[in-house]
């Protein structure tokens, strides 16, 4: 299975997808015009994924700032990775948010009240 | 046109950036490069930096995805394209960031009624309407769906100022001012 590496730029998040290890890390700024089209290929991938999926699989998102038409997509993210949980495999979710940004922390709490997935909420220091 | 006059009303309303003309993507890339360097220059709080920020991209991705065309019914390409005008000052503890644009006419109703339901919802409530647009809402590949002025609104706090100037049969101009405190 393919690996997803795609480099962060001021707009778009870094994002690592390796499948056979099961690990997903998105990190940085999501603020494309377009971002169902930036989000298209982690979308699939992930689509591919969910019919051999790791036990458990892990995800890692730490977002510094991203806009309305990013959190539909990382929703969709989210939700295929429902799908994957709901079939009986483990789905650990790690949301990182810088201390004082309760917005950010605030984002992940209303994604874990939309999709059926625990939360690790997690802290980090200001660079 | 006196340039010094000009100079004088922008430094009156202590403009950071004002920008009128064509919306790119290269364009809205700029304005926030320069915006983000700008706060940093003036050691303004992350907070507020990080407030500011996403507030601004909403705003001019709103523009780049939303705005109408003029030129397009007249057939006069020559004269006006994706044109828009965008304005950020700041006073003493608040930012304010107004942006002007074309919208036809049939849209007015529609927008407004938007805005004024997201004005009439308390805190609590914003966040709910937030949450049931990302969950059920229609969003086209342009992204939206409204959830942008939601997202603006529950940020900052603050109704949704704005005002439609009616300039022809099929165009009004729009514009939005937003308050962003910290």
């Amino acid at each position: 299975m393919e690996i997803i590496a795609i480099e962060s730029t001021p707009k778009t998040p870094a994002i690592k997808f390796d499948a056979k290890k099961g690990r997903l890390e998105i990190k940085g700024r999501s603020i494309p015009e377009n971002s169902v089209e930036f989000y298209k290929p982690l979308v699939e991938s992930l689509e591919q994924y969910a019919s051999s999926p790791n036990s458990p699989t892990q995800v890692d998102i730490q977002l510094e700032y991203f806009n309305t038409a990013s959190s539909k997509c990382i929703l969709d993210v989210l939700k295929r990775l429902e799908s994957i949980h709901r079939q009986g495999n483990q789905v650990i979710i790690n949301w990182y948010y810088e201390e004082d940004d309760e917005d950010m922390r605030e984002a992940g709490e209303d994604y874990q009240a939309i999709v059926n997935l625990a939360f690790n909420m997690q802290q980090v220091e200001v660079e | 046109m006196d340039i010094h006059d000009f100079y004088d009303k922008m430094d009156r309303d202590n403009i950071l950036l004002s920008f009128k003309g064509d919306i790119t993507a290269e364009l809205l890339t700029s304005i926030l490069q320069i915006i983000e360097s700008k706060m940093d220059n003036m050691q303004e709080e992350p907070k507020m930096k990080k407030k500011v920020y996403i507030v601004l991209v909403e705003l001019l991705q709103n523009l780049y995805h939303h705005m109408d065309d003029p030129s397009l019914e007249t057939g006069n390409t020559a004269d006006a394209s994706r044109t828009a005008i965008f304005m950020i000052g700041k006073e003493q503890n608040h930012y304010n960031v107004i942006t002007g644009n074309y919208i036809k006419n049939d849209k007015v109703t529609g927008l407004k009624k938007k805005m004024d339901e997201i004005n009439a919802l308390p805190p609590e409530q914003l966040k709910e309407h937030y949450k049931k647009i990302l969950n059920n809402g229609q969003m086209s590949d342009k992204g939206g769906g409204g959830l942008g002025m939601v997202d603006i609104a529950r940020r900052t706090g603050k109704p949704l100022f704005y005002q439609f100037t009616p300039i022809n049969d099929n165009f009004s101009f729009f514009t939005l001012n937003i308050v962003i405190e910290q």
